[in-house]
Parts: C-alpha cells; sequence; structure tokens
C-alpha cells in the first residue's frame, strides 16, 4: 500500500460520514472535527471505516493522534509501515 | 381488509408525499415491513406496514401529497380472499380529471393559485365533484416529484416544521426548567476501560450511557414520560426516547430509540449508531418518527455546556446535556479535577412540578455513577 492510497482511503471514509464536503477545501494541518462539524458518531463512524479499509486497530488513547488529514494519514502510514511520499496537500 | 394510511410522523406533520411505492397490487407483506417511502417536510421516511396479508389496492400515486390519516393502500389479511384479481388498471386511481378549459374551483382557491402562479387544470381536487380548494392548490405547489427535495426546499421545508412544532410548544406547553451537574468520573474510567478491551466497531460513546440513564430514570419518574392528549396527561407504558439528531444540510430529527430502558449498555449504542446513521442518510422509519415518549438533546460535542430545551409536544418532558468540563471537586478533604456534565430538564407544569423533575434528574445523576450496572 503507497502513502497516496492511505490518502484515498481516508478520502472515502471522509466522504461516507460528510458527503457535502468539498474535500479540496480541507487544510490539511487542521482540526478535522472543527472544518468538518462532525460529532462524536460522525468520528466513530469515520474511524470504523478507517478501521474496516485500513485493518489497523486503532485504540482510543491514540484519537488525540487523529485530529487533522495529515495526522491520520501519518498515523496509518505508520501503522502500515508505509514510507512517506511527500507532504499531504 | 385492513386500511394502510398515511401515518403521523410526528405532531408537526400535517400531510406527506407518497414518494415511492416498495410494493405493487398482490404482493406478500409481513407486519413491520417497509412498503413506502413518504417524504415530509423534515425527511424520508420509510414507513412500515402493521399488517400481514397481501397488498389489495393502491389509492395514492407518487409524487401525490395527501393529508395524514388519507388511505394510501388496503391490505387484503391472511385468509382473506381477494376482492378481485389485482391488475394494472386497479392499482392506481384515475389520474387528475380533464377539467377542460375552466376548472371548477372555490374563488378562494382561484385567489390562491393566481397568487402561487398555478395553473388550475393542472390541480387535481379533492372536494365535492372533483372541485379545488385553497389546499388542493397549495398541496399541487409543495407537492414534491419523486424523488430527493432540492437541499434548499428541504431545509426550508424542515424550519417551517420545527417552528410549527416549537411555536405550538411554546404556546401550549408551561415549561419549567431544572439543571444539575453531573460528576462524569466514574463513567469516563468506566468507558476508558471497557472500550480499551474493544475494537473500534463496538465501542460505546459516553451519549449512549447518558441515554441508558434518563431510560433508567424514566422508569423511577413516570411523570417525565407519555403525552399531553385531550387535556390529560397519558403516561407511557413503554420508554421509546427520542434523540436529536442534527442533520448535515441542517436541521434536525428525533426519532426514537425504541425500549431504551430494556436494551443494554451495547445493544443500545448499536441502534444509536444505526439510527444516527440512517437519519443522516434519510432513511428513517415510520414507527421511529411516530412516537417517542421523551426526547433527549446532546449538545456536548459543540462544546455547549447547558442546553434550555424546548419540549417536542405532545411529549412532556425534554433532556438536555451539555460537553463535560474539568472543575474543582472536593473528594475526601481534597480538591481534584473531575469531568462535569451539565444535566438539564425542561418539563411540562401540566403534568410534574419542580420536585418530581428534581427526582428525575437526581436518578439520572445516581445511575450515572454506577456505569457497570447499566
Amino acid at each position: 500500500m503507497t502513502e497516496q492510497e492511505l490518502r484515498d482511503l481516508v478520502s472515502r471514509a471522509l466522504r461516507k460520514i460528510a458527503p457535502e464536503v468539498d474535500q479540496s477545501k480541507i487544510d490539511p494541518g487542521e482540526s478535522l472535527r472543527d472544518q468538518l462539524d462532525i460529532d462524536s458518531m460522525d468520528f466513530l463512524n469515520f474511524l470504523i471505516a478507517l478501521h474496516d479499509a485500513v485493518e489497523v486497530d486503532i485504540p482510543e488513547s491514540d484519537y488525540p493522534r487523529l485530529s487533522t488529514l495529515r495526522s491520520i494519514v501519518e498515523y496509518l502510514a505508520q501503522k502500515k509501515g508505509v514510507a512517506p511520499a511527500g507532504p499531504v496537500r | 381488509m385492513a386500511e394502510f394510511r398515511m401515518p403521523s410522523l410526528g405532531a408537526d406533520m400535517e400531510a406527506g408525499t407518497l414518494a415511492k411505492w416498495l410494493v405493487k397490487p398482490g404482493d406478500a407483506v409481513s407486519r413491520g415491513d417497509i412498503v413506502a417511502v413518504v417524504q415530509t417536510e423534515k425527511a424520508d421516511v420509510e414507513v412500515e406496514v402493521f399488517t400481514s396479508g397481501a397488498i389489495e389496492k393502491i389509492h395514492v400515486r407518487e409524487g401525490d401529497k395527501v393529508p395524514v390519516g388519507t388511505l394510501l393502500a388496503t391490505v387484503r389479511g391472511e385468509g382473506e380472499a381477494a376482492a378481485a384479481a389485482p391488475g394494472p388498471s386497479a392499482a392506481l386511481p384515475a389520474p387528475a380529471p380533464d377539467v377542460g378549459e375552466r376548472a371548477r374551483a372555490s374563488p378562494a382557491a382561484r385567489r390562491r393559485a393566481e397568487e402561487l402562479g398555478v395553473d388550475l387544470r393542472g390541480v387535481r381536487g379533492t372536494g365535492p365533484k372533483g372541485s379545488i380548494s385553497v389546499a388542493d392548490v397549495e398541496s399541487a405547489v409543495s407537492a414534491a416529484p419523486p424523488g430527493p427535495a432540492p437541499v434548499s426546499e428541504r431545509s426550508a421545508g424542515m424550519r417551517r416544521a420545527i417552528a410549527a412544532a416549537m411555536s405550538r410548544s411554546n404556546r401550549e406547553i408551561p415549561h419549567y426548567y431544572l439543571g444539575t451537574e453531573i460528576d462524569l468520573t466514574a463513567t469516563q474510567q468506566w468507558l476508558a476501560v471497557e472500550n480499551s478491551k474493544r475494537p473500534v466497531t463496538e465501542r460505546i460513546l459516553p451519549a449512549a450511557l447518558l441515554l441508558r440513564c434518563v431510560a433508567l430514570a424514566a422508569g423511577e419518574v413516570p411523570e417525565m414520560n407519555g403525552f399531553w392528549v385531550d387535556g390529560s396527561f397519558r403516561p407511557s407504558s413503554v420508554v421509546h426516547l427520542g434523540v436529536a439528531i442534527s442533520l448535515r444540510e441542517g436541521g434536525l430529527v428525533a426519532p426514537a430509540l425504541h425500549d431504551a430502558d430494556k436494551k443494554g449498555l451495547e445493544e443500545l449504542m448499536r441502534d444509536l449508531r444505526d439510527l444516527v446513521t440512517r437519519a443522516r442518510a434519510g432513511t428513517l422509519r415510520s414507527s421511529e418518527m411516530s412516537d417517542p415518549t421523551l426526547t433527549v438533546t446532546n449538545l456536548g460535542d459543540l462544546g455547549v455546556e447547558t442546553v434550555f430545551g424546548v419540549i417536542f409536544p405532545p411529549q412532556v418532558a425534554l433532556v438536555g446535556f451539555g460537553k463535560a468540563v474539568e472543575r474543582p471537586r472536593l473528594r475526601q478533604g481534597t480538591v481534584v479535577p473531575a469531568p462535569m456534565v451539565t444535566a438539564t430538564l425542561a418539563a411540562d407544569h401540566r403534568v410534574s412540578d419542580g420536585h418530581r423533575g428534581g427526582l428525575f434528574l437526581a436518578a439520572i445523576d445516581r445511575f450515572a455513577q454506577r456505569p457497570e450496572a447499566l
């Protein structure tokens, strides 16, 4: 799996919970919850979608590491042993 | 022969559009089957049938907007003989009558049609001999074609529906308000341990735990759980918690989490997740929209600390939760930080008073201190 594939999976998981959002306007370094107005149920569904797609376990204690688009991709890349391919746009 | 009628999907609903039939004459149906999708001003709702048998006749066409209580279909019960073999010609009512150049309409309906720019020749009259009333004209305007309404139209409709229900609430219900702070230390610690043992797919959110506390407390103070109908209180024998769910396009719905007092925390969480997901996907069921007995709104995710709720009539109480905030607490002579949530109650003074409301909030607090027993 490449980092680009991970980004695509994250994008698809986001679309499931916030289909109306134009993802090109998301700032990868800013809090996703603030930008997308997602609540704890949306966030849980997002994590479940990631869990299903990437097949990684995401313990609750890691939630603080999953606040921005960039940190999510980095976290998943680390979990899957994917080499970084460049900054998340 | 059983009659399947346009259900009331909330106190604020007067009419609904039959957006889609999922059955046709001759189809076998079982109690609880989803047979149609009805579009209300607030949501697209999957409507269940409450009789087992076979669809005998469909009386309303897709796209028609009809008042609550209108006969939608007749269902032949199991063992009943068919009235006639169903065929395409028997399947649907006749289209709007050809009313010629000049439609039969009341003067008021003509004025309304002019105001709204409606051609009366395209309006189906429901009055004597097919005459057109003001309501028919307005229905023709608001009847959406089959398929989802545009977001802006849906959003405006939802605001109208919420405004109607909340205006009625503020006009008719003498609200009183109570609030208390609940220490969430025990629940958060318990949830942290519990969730660390669970995969992400089975984790429990604090919101589910608070819903369970409310459901159990409703069993202790039944004046909070039921309906004000025809000048008196009718307590409910079941606890169907209405869950206020904000929709991504704006607005909110408050469908029921059925039998919340009888479900364990795990099952309640599973059902809550399903309900929220379906509410946001627009696939709620008629039984969920029509029978909440007590509503809970949780605005903690938005950073709100205190909720001052408005009761959904004909219910008689609404519980609100804000966000958990760390506050200093004195514990065994030492000041320690504790996550505190403000629980508020908006209740109907025609049914209960502050004393009973206080007992209700105290019961919620008591249940929250023993999460392992939930």
